[in-house]
C-alpha cells in the first residue's frame, strides 16, 4: 500500500469530468450528431397478461416514410453475416424474456414491447404509433405474491419460483431451528414490506445503433457494456467483434442502467439493421418510469430469538421479493437479500429462506443495495424491536451485540479483518448528543412529536462468493504519448466518479500527476472486461486491478529505463523517453530498449486479471462460506418530528457513518453517501409506486415522488476507514450501503415518537394517520 | 406552422386573442408547457409575456390590485402583499420552486383551475374579484363565483383575465395557510386551507375558509364559516368546525392521497387556524 505525500489518494482532486459537465460540454447520448439518424419509439403492451395476437396498421396512415419492425419481420436464427438475426430472448441469466412479444405470443407485462417504430423525426414516429394497434386478448393476471405461489395462474415453471435460497447455520434442520427458537427466554417477532422504488436517474435511457461493415455499433447510456454486448451477440447471432458497445456520458445509472439497456439496445439494433443506418431512441420520463425495472418489492417475515440477557439465540428470515415477469436479475437480487438477512449480529442458529417470484409486474431489477434494503428494513426494525422490549438503549444494545473481527456471519464466514464496527458504534454515539425533546410546536402552531432512531448495517463489496472468480475482470493500463498513461477498464462512470478515482489510482501507482492519466469511455472494442459497474466493486475490485496493472508497467518502465542508463527514476521521464524512443526513432541504447519491450512501436500496456484474497471459499450449493470478500459498515442516526395536524414527518437530523475502508477521494465518498442516503430517506418516506391492474398508476416526475433539498436535513456524514489490506490503499465498496439503513433508522425514529410501530415502506403521512387512529400501521 | 402574436398592449391582447378564438393564449407556460409533448401543437399561440399592462401591482385605499400576468416571485417579493395579504406570498413562496415561480403567473394559476392550485382557496379566502376584459368590455366576477366545475370557470371564450382585485382585510383579520403536499417543494398539494378570520371583542364575527384539493374545484367551506361565527376563537370552536366540515367535503382518494387523510388534515388546518386566531395579539 502506497500513499506517497505527494501522492493524490486520500485528496479530493476535481472530477475529471467536472469541468465537462458543469459547462454542458459532455455530451450525452441524445447530443451525439448521428447523420441521417432516425428516431425509434416502442408499440407496448396495455394489459398484465394476455397473448399478443397481432399488430393492426391504420391503412389510411401514410406508413412510406416509417418503419415498423414485430418479431415477426425478423429473421430469427439466420444469424447477423448472414444479414438476419440470433434468438428473440435477453441474454441475462435466463432466456426467458424476448426483445419483443411475437404475435401469438404471451404478453406478461403492462407497457412490455410489442413493436418498434422508426421514422425520421420523433414527432412522425409517435403519430404512427397513434396508428399501430397491437391486438391483445387478456388473461386473468398475477398481481400479488400470494398469487404468484398460490401458482392457479403459471408464469414461470410450475410454481412460479424464479429461485430459492436457504442458508442454514448451527442447525441441520427445520425441527432443530425450532428446538433453538422455542429455548428463547422471549421471541421478537415481525412482518415487514417494503415498496417497489424507481431509480429516477436524470437522463433516461437512451441508445443508439448503426450498422458498419461487418459490424454493429451500439453507443448508449449504461452502467455495463459488456452485459450489453453478451446480449447483443445473442440478438445478432454473431461473434464477439461483429458487435461493439460504447458508454456514452451516463447520467445516472443507480442500477437501473445494468439490464435495461440491453433490451433497449436489442430494440436499437432490430430497427437499424431494417433501415441499414443509425437509430437512436431515447425514452421520456413517463415511459422510463411505467416500463423499466425498479426495486424489487419485498416482504420479510422475521423471528428473533433471545437469551434472558438479551443475545441472540436464533434468527429466522423468511424473504419473499416480487420479481415481475421475467427472471432478469431476481435471483441475484435474492442472493444478497438473504446473505444479509440475518445482520451483522452475533448469533449461532440462523436460517434464512428466500423466494423471488413471478408476478404479472413489469421486471423488477437492480437498484442500489441490490436486495440488501429491503432485509436490512427488516433486521434493524426487529432489533430495535429487541432493545425496547429490553428496555435497552437501541445503540447500546446494538453495540452489544454486533458482529466483531474474530465473529462469523450467518454464511459461517470469520470475519478476519476491516470490521468497522467498533469505529461506527463509537463515532456515531459521540456524534449522537441530546435526544430532541419529545413534545413541542412547530412552525405551524402544530403540536409536535419527536423522535430519534438508529440503524447498524453491513454491505458486502463485490460479487457475491465466487462471482469475482467467474467473472476474472481485466484492466489494463498503458503509456501514451507524452509521458502519458490510459486505464482502459470497462467499469462505468455514471456520475458516481469512478473514472476520476481510478485516475487517482493509476497515478499514484505510476508515480505521475493524476492530469497525466486518462480514463477513455468504455467500448468493447477497446477496453478489456473488467466486468458491470455494479455491487460497489468497482473501486475496490476494479480499482484493485488499475493499482495492479500501473504498478506492473511502472516496474517495467523503471528496468528498462535503468537498463538504458535513464538517469532519475520519474517514470514521468521514463515514459517520455519511450515516446522519443520510439516516435522519433532516436537511436542508441534508448531506442533499443524500447524497441525489446515494446516491438510494435506502440504503448506500452500492462493488463492484469482478478486474483481472489488467499484463503477465499464459498459453497454455492450449501450457501457457505466467505459471502464477501469483506464488509462495508455504517452506523445511522435518524431525528424525526411528526406534526399531528397533519402527520407529515419532518426529518431534522441524519447522521449516517459509513467504514469505507480508504477514501481515495473523500468528497466523492461523501457525495456517494449523500446520494444513497436521500435515496434511503425518499424510501422510507415519500417514494411510493403505486401499481393499478399492474400498471404504474403515477408514471411521471409530477406524482412518482423522490425527494428534493426541502426534503432531507443538512446530512452529517462521517467516513470511517477500516481498511480492506485487499483493495487500493485499503479501499472498499461505498456504493450501496447507503442506502442499506437509513429507513429502518426513520422508522426507529418513528416508533420512538409516536410509540407506533411501522414495518411497512414507504410511511407515508396517510399511514400514520391511520396508524394514530388505531387501524394499525 | 404555428402562428405567434405578442400583443404590447391589453387591448391588443384582448383582439388577437378574439380574432384567433382556437390559439393558444401562453403566459409563464408553466401548465401549458407540462402537456406539450402529449397533444399536437396548437394552431397559433398569443403570448401575453410582451403585455407590460398585465405585469405589476398597484393598491389605492382598499385594494391591492394585482394584474393576471404577475409572476409569483414578483408576489412574494411585495411590500404590500406581504405587509397586507402575507397568505398569498406564503402561497406563492410554495408554488413549485424558484424556476416556476419565476414564470408562473396568478393568472396562469386562475385559469387553469386546478382544484389543487394553490392560489386558488387564497383567493377565496380573501375574497378577491377578477377583472375580465374581452371585445364587449370589462366586467367583475368576484372570484368565488368564477370555477362552476372540474377545471370549468365563467371565463367566456373571448375573454381574458386582466387583474385581480383583493381588498385589503380590515382590521381584526387574522389569516391563515397552509398547503400539504407529496413533499416539502415541488409538490402538488393533497390538502390546502386558506383562512380569513375576523376576531372582535373576543368573538369571531366572520370567517371565510379557502379549501382546495378536496372537491373537484377550490371551495369556500361555508357551514364550517357559519359553525365560527359568534364564538370565541378557541379549541371549542375549533372542534365545531371541524365538525361541520365532515359535513360538507367528500374528498376522494387518489395516487396522490387517500379521502379519510384529506379530510382529517383538512379538520385539524381549519382547527388550528381558529385556535391560532385567539393567540394572535
Ligand atoms: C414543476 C411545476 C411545479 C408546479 N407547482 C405548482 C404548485 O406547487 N402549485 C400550483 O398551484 N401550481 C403549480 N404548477 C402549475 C403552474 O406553475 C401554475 O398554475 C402557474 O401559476 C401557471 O401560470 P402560467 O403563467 O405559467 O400559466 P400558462 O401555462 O401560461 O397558462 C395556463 C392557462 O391559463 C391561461 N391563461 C394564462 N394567462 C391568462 C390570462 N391573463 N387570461 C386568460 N387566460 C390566461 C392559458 O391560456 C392556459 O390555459 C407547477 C407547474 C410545474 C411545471
Amino acid at each position: 500500500m502506497q500513499t506517497s505525500s505527494g501522492g493524490s489518494v486520500g485528496r479530493s482532486i476535481a472530477r475529471v469530468d467536472g469541468v465537462a459537465k458543469v459547462t454542458g460540454a459532455a455530451r450525452y447520448l441524445d447530443d451525439l450528431d448521428l447523420s441521417g439518424v432516425q428516431h425509434g419509439i416502442t408499440v407496448r403492451s396495455t394489459i398484465a397478461h394476455g397473448t399478443f395476437d397481432g399488430l393492426d396498421l391504420d391503412p389510411a396512415f401514410d406508413w412510406t416514410q416509417v418503419t415498423v419492425v414485430t418479431a415477426d419481420t425478423i429473421g430469427w436464427g439466420q444469424g447477423f453475416a448472414a444479414g438476419g438475426f440470433g434468438a428473440n430472448y435477453i441474454a441475462m441469466l435466463d432466456t426467458d424474456q424476448p426483445a419483443l412479444v411475437p404475435s401469438g405470443g404471451r404478453i406478461k407485462h403492462v407497457d412490455e414491447p410489442l413493436a418498434l417504430i422508426a421514422a425520421p423525426t420523433r414527432a412522425l414516429a409517435l403519430s404512427a404509433r397513434a396508428h399501430a394497434r397491437p391486438r391483445q386478448t387478456a388473461l386473468p393476471a398475477v398481481l400479488t405474491v400470494d398469487d404468484a405461489l398460490r401458482a392457479d395462474i403459471k408464469l414461470y415453471q410450475d410454481d412460479n419460483v424464479f429461485k430459492r435460497f436457504l442458508i442454514r447455520k448451527g442447525h441441520s434442520d427445520d425441527d432443530e431451528l425450532e428446538i433453538a427458537m422455542a429455548g428463547a427466554a422471549r421471541i421478537i417477532e415481525g412482518r415487514y414490506e417494503t415498496g417497489a422504488q424507481e431509480q429516477m436517474y436524470i437522463e433516461p435511457q437512451a441508445m443508439a445503433a448503426w450498422p458498419e461493415p461487418g459490424v454493429m455499433r451500439i453507443a448508449g447510456s449504461m452502467q455495463c457494456p459488456y452485459y450489453v454486448h453478451k446480449a447483443m451477440k445473442v440478438v445478432l447471432g454473431c461473434d464477439a467483434d461483429q458487435v461493439a458497445v460504447t458508454q456514452t456520458v451516463t447520467g445516472g445509472g443507480f442500477g437501473g442502467k445494468e439490464e435495461y439497456p440491453s433490451m433497449l439496445a436489442a430494440h436499437c439494433v432490430m430497427l437499424a439493421a431494417a433501415i441499414g443506418g443509425p437509430v437512436k431512441m431515447v425514452y421520456d420520463r413517463d415511459e422510463d418510469i411505467a416500463a423499466t425495472t425498479k426495486r424489487h418489492p419485498a416482504r420479510v417475515h422475521h423471528r428473533l430469538g433471545l437469551r434472558s440477557d438479551g443475545s441472540i439465540a436464533a434468527i429466522d428470515v423468511d424473504v419473499i421479493m416480487d420479481g415481475g415477469a421475467y427472471l432478469t436479475l431476481s435471483p441475484v437480487v435474492l442472493s444478497r437479500g438473504v446473505l444479509h438477512a440475518a445482520g451483522p449480529y452475533r448469533c449461532d442458529v440462523v436460517r434464512v429462506r428466500g423466494r423471488a417470484v413471478a408476478t404479472n409486474h413489469p421486471p423488477h431489477g437492480a437498484f442500489r443495495g441490490f436486495g440488501a434494503p429491503q432485509t436490512t428494513f427488516a433486521y434493524e426494525r426487529q432489533i430495535d424491536k429487541a432493545a425496547r422490549a429490553r428496555g435497552e438503549a437501541p445503540w447500546v444494545y446494538r453495540d452489544r451485540h454486533a458482529l466483531r473481527a474474530g465473529d462469523t456471519t450467518a454464511t459461517g464466514q470469520l470475519l478476519a479483518a476491516s470490521v468497522g464496527t467498533d469505529e461506527i458504534i463509537a463515532v456515531i454515539r459521540d456524534a449522537a448528543g441530546p435526544a430532541p425533546a419529545r413534545d413541542g410546536t412547530n412552525r405551524h402552531g402544530a403540536p409536535v412529536k419527536r423522535g430519534r432512531g438508529y440503524a447498524f448495517y453491513f454491505h458486502g463489496a463485490g460479487f457475491t462468493g465466487s462471482g469475482e472468480q467467474r467473472l476474472a475482470g481485466r484492466a489494463t493500463v498503458l503509456t501514451r504519448a507524452g509521458g502519458r498513461f490510459e486505464v482502459l477498464a470497462s467499469s462505468a462512470d455514471m456520475g458516481q466518479g469512478s473514472i476520476t478515482i481510478f485516475t487517482q489510482i493509476a497515478a499514484d501507482a505510476l508515480g505521475v500527476p493524476p492530469t497525466h492519466v486518462r480514463v477513455p469511455d468504455p467500448a468493447t472494442d477497446a477496453v478489456p472486461d473488467s466486468g458491470p459497474t455494479v455491487a460497489s466493486r468497482t473501486c475496490m475490485v476494479v480499482g484493485g486491478l488499475v493499482e495492479r496493472a500501473a504498478r506492473t508497467l511502472r516496474a517495467r518502465i523503471e528496468a528498462w529505463a535503468a537498463a538504458a542508463g535513464v538517469p532519475g527514476d520519474l517514470v514521468a521521464q521514463a515514459a517520455a523517453m519511450i515516446k522519443a524512443g520510439t516516435e522519433a526513432g532516436a537511436a542508441g541504447a534508448a531506442a533499443q530498449a524500447a524497441a525489446e519491450i515494446d516491438p510494435h512501436h506502440g504503448a506500452i500496456a500492462e493488463t492484469v486479471q482478478y486474483e481472489p484474497p488467499p484463503g477465499i471459499h464459498w459453497d454455492d450449493t450449501t450457501y457457505t462460506g466467505q459471502a464477501y470478500p469483506c464488509y462495508g459498515w455504517a452506523g445511522c442516526l435518524v431525528d424525526v418530528e411528526v406534526d399531528l395536524d397533519t402527520r407529515e414527518v419532518a426529518l431534522t437530523r441524519c447522521v449516517h457513518a459509513v467504514d469505507v475502508g480508504k477514501a481515495i477521494n473523500p468528497v466523492i465518498v461523501q457525495g456517494q453517501i449523500e446520494g444513497g442516503t436521500v435515496q434511503a430517506l425518499g424510501w422510507a418516506l415519500l417514494e411510493n409506486i403505486v401499481y393499478k391492474d399492474g400498471k404504474v398508476a403515477n408514471a411521471n416526475m409530477t406524482n412518482c415522488i423522490v425527494p428534493t433539498f426541502a426534503d432531507v436535513p443538512d446530512l452529517e456524514t462521517i467516513i470511517v476507514e477500516c481498511p480492506y489490506p485487499f483493495g487500493p490503499s485499503g479501499a472498499k465498496g461505498v456504493g450501496e450501503i447507503p442506502m442499506d439503513g437509513p429507513a429502518a433508522a426513520v422508522a426507529n425514529a418513528l416508533e420512538d415518537a409516536l410509540g407506533v410501530g411501522f414495518d411497512r415502506l414507504p410511511v407515508l403521512p396517510e399511514d400514520i394517520a391511520r396508524a394514530l387512529r388505531g387501524g394499525g400501521s | 406552422m404555428t402562428g405567434y402574436l405578442r400583443p404590447a398592449t391589453l387591448a391588443d391582447a384582448v383582439a388577437a386573442h378574439a380574432a384567433h378564438p382556437d390559439w393558444m393564449v401562453l403566459a409563464g407556460g408553466t401548465d401549458l408547457m407540462v402537456n406539450a409533448n402529449h397533444r399536437s401543437a396548437p394552431p397559433g399561440i398569443v403570448d401575453l409575456c410582451g403585455c407590460a399592462e398585465l405585469r405589476g401591482i398597484v393598491r389605492d385605499a382598499d385594494t391591492i390590485r394585482i394584474a393576471a400576468g404577475t409572476t409569483w416571485l414578483d408576489i412574494i417579493g411585495h411590500e404590500w402583499v406581504v405587509a397586507q395579504v402575507p397568505i398569498l406570498a406564503a402561497a406563492a413562496g410554495e408554488i413549485g420552486a424558484l424556476q416556476i415561480q419565476a414564470r408562473g403567473t396568478i393568472g396562469g394559476n386562475i385559469v387553469t383551475s386546478s382544484p389543487v392550485g394553490d392560489s386558488l382557496p387564497v383567493l377565496l379566502a380573501l375574497d378577491a374579484t377578477l377583472e375580465l376584459a374581452s371585445p364587449r368590455g370589462r366586467r367583475d366576477v368576484p372570484y368565488r363565483s368564477f370555477t362552476t366545475g372540474y377545471r370549468t370557470t365563467v371565463l367566456a371564450a373571448d375573454e381574458l383575465i386582466a387583474a385581480i382585485t383583493i381588498p385589503v382585510p380590515a382590521a381584526g383579520t387574522r389569516l391563515a395557510w397552509r398547503k400539504v403536499g407529496t413533499r416539502a417543494a415541488q409538490s402538488i398539494s393533497k390538502v390546502m386551507a386558506a383562512a380569513a378570520i375576523h376576531v372582535e371583542h373576543g368573538l369571531i364575527s366572520w370567517a371565510r375558509f379557502g379549501l382546495g384539493a378536496v372537491a373537484e374545484r377550490p371551495i369556500r367551506a361555508a357551514a364550517a364559516e357559519a359553525a365560527a361565527t359568534g364564538r370565541p376563537p378557541d379549541a371549542d370552536t375549533g372542534r365545531a368546525v371541524a365538525v361541520a366540515l365532515a359535513d360538507e367535503i367528500r374528498p376522494i382518494t387518489d395516487v396522490r392521497s387517500a379521502a379519510d387523510y384529506r379530510l382529517e388534515v383538512a379538520q385539524s388546518l381549519l382547527m388550528r387556524f381558529v385556535i391560532n386566531a385567539g393567540k394572535l395579539p
